[in-house]
């Protein structure tokens, strides 16, 4: 079977889905994924995110044929998820966190071999695969335990190698790292990096972690209420908001409060107005102008410089649209 | 082919499950074998205190019960798994069938297998083989042709009553219950003798959901009995039609269900 | 005394939700009703219009009530204690300041009485007007019924509750809840009515509480048995009653040690 590799992995046009629900005795429409167009290049490691109920799930079950689009149009790897669905599964990977592809009352290593032969891998494909899943998602010392049995960290391994073993040209991450404790993701997301500059699998993946985001992805893609309101880096994000920084400092004495920095606002002190916390606009002042300031009233000890939280940035950029 | 390797895997390690957890399989075999031990029990109380019943004697209705529950069982041994599409669509479980290379339809049929059920095709097997002893049949090539055509037509039947049960959950997700009134309901309607049915059975279980087609009809045919006025005598023949047809209504509510859950679920 | 009022009614609203379920039950059960009233009426002519003591219409009222107590009378082995004591959640129970079988038992009641309104009442509405069945002539048997039918309901979640704290001893009760469902529906006249059993299977089934679930209830509301009988039929669910309750109680009481004993 020969499968287009040019072009983009996704495209919508225009993409939209509505959904008809009872809302008591009356029925009414809701629109879940509104006007989206998006290109994704092979490759690329996309982060999309948005609120609970923004339309994640929607736009995930609308590219992989799920769901059939209300408007627009929709290719995933340059076939039509509604018609060629079959093949579609061949190219695609999907890790649900939320629900399990395995066979729960199955050893992990029959639930992988099952696997290899609903995608018809061959005999050395399969071990070879298998192999290398095994040794780098660490499940040698639970392959022949039941899936019931596992903890939530060792299943959702499994669960991944479940989703790339037939070698997907795109994988799509839907909360892969809810419930993990720190470790756990930290294993996940070093996989997913390795995955990804070994095969150059292009990866799309929906979270609430902000640090999966910030170590995985190269670009992000944030909707509200169904329609993408950025597209770019994550640098870029905190730009549009034109969201502060903030400026730490320790002084040498107690000082009172610094309320009267040129462009910059007080946040507050600390054991007795030793430490500040000084928040700066970096559109209209640097850094280095702020502390020239600075070091007119007072003696600094120590400094840094804090990023504005994602979470943050996006509930501003939330805020400021409704 | 591949696709077949892939179903064969699923059924076997299917398989394998079951009869890992000995004592609990051991158990469902023992109440299976229960559960068409006391449906058996219910036709013959009844006939017991009656000689006779809508041109059937005991012996006869044996014969019906046991075609009737033999095809039930089979079908309910490969396909009864299309019961669990409601736990499914609740759990998310189906979007998961979507993200695999084969039609949805087999890989719900073939989920799972359910081998406590071959505990009752014992019972219904074991009905078939009393009927046709205690019973005057003469035997004859188009006798056992009769037979083996009833049997393969009523499996067909009763599977095509599982798919077309699925298929309309897609619409009644907590309205489980009305699909069992036609499936259950059916193979209840299966062991009994059609002639003694008002109208609306008659259309609902005689031709609609062709019931009594899958054992009545036949064993009327095959002992030569006087059937009711809206049969004629060679009707017990056309079972494979009535098993046709309800694969036809099987199909297209599949179907049906399958588009409105994408187009209209979620 | 409150509380148990309270769980009663809380029982009776969860139940108010499943409205399309309670719909699939009501075609369910008209199904059935009509497939028994074809095979049942076929007997009862072919035995010369009276079979054990039913007529027609007799037959047609045992079938209709039967048909509609169907989704308050428990004849599937499955209860929320078992699963309380399977993932062990009842241990939450035992903390709270409430006797724990007296607890289950008022919401499972609650859940059936429900029931009568969107299945029971309409089952038998529906049997009367396509059928049409006997009514009891005495009036004293409509109170006398509505009693019994109550009591049907109460000692179908008593015994149901045993079922379930078998799971205090056994591992698993599935095999328990599957032979209960099997055995129940035939011994408490679900399919043929007890009348019609050969002697020796009447006298199996009255050794059991199942006909007190259905078949006394029935036989008193439809008015097959009146006067004395029809009291000494509801005398004999008290039997029932006071004989489930009491082994509830044992069995919750034994479970509760077993449960303090092995840590949960």
């Amino acid at each position: 079977m020969i499968t287009p590799t040019i072009g983009p992995i996704i495209e919508t046009h225009d993409l939209g889905r509505d959904f008809r629900v009872r809302d008591g005795l009356r029925r009414r429409t809701v629109v879940a994924v509104d006007r989206l167009s998006i290109r994704v290049e092979p490759g690329e490691a996309v982060g999309y995110i948005g609120a609970n109920g923004a339309g994640k799930s929607t736009t995930i079950k609308l590219l992989t044929g799920i769901l059939m689009p209300t408007r627009g149009t929709v290719a995933t790897c340059g076939l039509r998820p509604m018609a060629d669905r079959r093949r579609l599964a061949r190219e695609v990977g999907v890790v649900f966190g939320q629900r399990t592809q395995l066979w729960w009352d199955l050893p992990v290593r029959d639930s992988l071999r099952l696997l290899a032969s609903i995608h018809a891998l061959g005999r050395v494909a399969e071990r070879e695969r298998t192999d290398e899943l095994v040794e780098r998602l660490e499940l040698a010392e639970f392959l022949g335990t039941p899936v019931r049995q596992l903890s939530l960290g060792q299943r959702m391994r499994a669960e991944v190698a479940a989703a790339l073993l037939h070698s997907p040209r795109l994988v799509i991450l839907d909360e892969p790292t809810i419930g993990l404790d720190v470790l756990s993701k930290q294993r996940l997301r070093e996989f997913l990096i390795a995955e990804r500059s070994r095969h150059g699998t292009t990866l799309l993946l929906t979270t609430h972690d902000m640090g999966d985001v910030e170590r995985l992805c190269d670009r992000i893609l944030l909707v509200d209420r169904g329609s993408l309101v950025y597209d770019g880096t994550l640098a870029g994000l905190s730009r549009t908001v034109g969201a502060e920084r903030v400026l730490v400092v320790d002084l040498a004495e107690p000082t009172p409060d610094l309320a009267d920095v040129p462009d910059t606002r007080h946040l507050g002190s600390e054991a007795g107005g030793m430490r500040q916390r000084l928040a700066f606009d970096p559109e209209s002042t640097t850094a280095a102008r702020v502390l020239a300031s600075l070091s007119d009233r007072a003696e600094l000890v120590d400094l840094a410089v804090e990023e504005p939280e994602i979470e943050e940035i996006v509930r501003r950029i939330y805020a400021s649209r409704r | 082919m591949a696709d077949l390797a892939a179903y064969r895997a699923v059924l076997a390690s299917r398989i394998r499950a079951q009869r890992s957890y000995r004592t609990s399989f051991v158990l469902d075999l023992a109440s299976s074998l229960l559960v068409g031990f006391v449906e058996l029990a219910e036709v013959w109380v009844v006939f017991h205190a009656v000689t006779e019943l809508g041109g059937l004697d005991l012996a006869a209705v044996v014969l019906v019960f046991g075609l009737a529950d033999l095809a039930f069982s089979l079908a309910d041994l490969s396909f009864g798994h299309c019961d669990t599409l409601p736990t499914y669509l609740r759990a998310g479980t189906l979007d998961v069938f979507y993200l695999r290379p084969q039609p949805l339809l087999l890989q719900l049929i073939t989920s799972d297998i359910s081998l406590r059920r071959l505990a009752r095709a014992v019972v219904g097997a074991a009905a078939l083989g009393v009927g046709l002893a205690v019973n005057d049949v003469a035997w004859s090539l188009a006798s056992v042709a009769l037979i083996v055509l009833a049997l393969v037509s009523g499996i067909a039947t009763f599977a095509a009553m599982f798919v077309w049960a699925a298929g309309a959950q897609f619409y009644l997700i907590d309205g489980a219950e009305a699909t069992n009134a036609f499936v259950y309901g059916g193979r209840y309607a299966a062991t009994q003798p059609a002639s003694v049915w008002s109208r609306p059975l008659v259309v609902v279980f005689g031709f609609f959901f062709p019931m009594a087609f899958t054992a009545y009809l036949p064993v009327v045919t095959l002992l030569g009995l006087p059937g009711p006025e809206w049969m004629p005598t060679w009707l017990g023949w056309c079972a494979p039609v009535a098993a046709l047809w309800a694969w036809v209504l099987a199909l297209l509510t599949w179907r049906a269900g399958v588009r409105h859950y994408q187009g209209g679920g979620g | 005394m409150r509380t148990y009022l309270r769980l009663f009614v809380a029982g009776f609203r969860r139940q108010s939700t499943y409205r399309l379920a309670a719909f699939g039950g009501l075609v369910a059960n008209t199904a059935f009703g009509l497939l028994k009233v074809a095979l049942l009426f076929a007997a009862v002519r072919t035995s010369g219009g009276e079979l054990a003591g039913y007529d027609v219409a007799m037959m047609s009222s045992y079938i209709w009530i039967s048909q509609g107590m169907l989704g308050s009378v428990n004849l599937t082995g499955r209860t929320e204690i078992a699963d309380r004591i399977r993932t062990g959640d009842v241990a939450v129970d035992f903390l709270r300041p409430l006797d724990v079988h007296l607890a289950s038992v008022t919401t499972e009641v609650g859940r059936a009485v429900f029931a009568l309104i969107p299945r029971g009442i309409p089952s038998v509405v529906i049997g009367a007007l396509l059928v049409g069945m006997a009514v009891p002539e005495d009036p004293w048997a409509y109170p006398l019924g509505a009693v019994s039918l109550l009591l049907g309901i109460v000692v179908s979640a008593t015994t149901v509750y045993l079922v379930g704290v078998s799971g205090f001893w056994l591992l698993e009760t599935r095999g328990v809840a599957l032979l209960y469902m099997v055995v129940s529906g035939f011994l408490a006249g679900l399919f043929v009515p007890i009348a019609l059993f050969p002697d020796w299977l009447r006298l199996v089934a009255t050794a059991t509480p199942f006909p007190a679930m259905m078949m006394y209830p029935v036989d008193v509301l439809s008015g097959r048995v009146g006067g004395a009988a029809a009291v000494g039929l509801v005398a004999l669910q008290v039997l029932w009653l006071v004989l489930t309750v009491a082994a509830g109680q044992l069995a919750t009481r034994a479970g509760r040690r077993r449960l303090e004993v092995q840590g949960g």
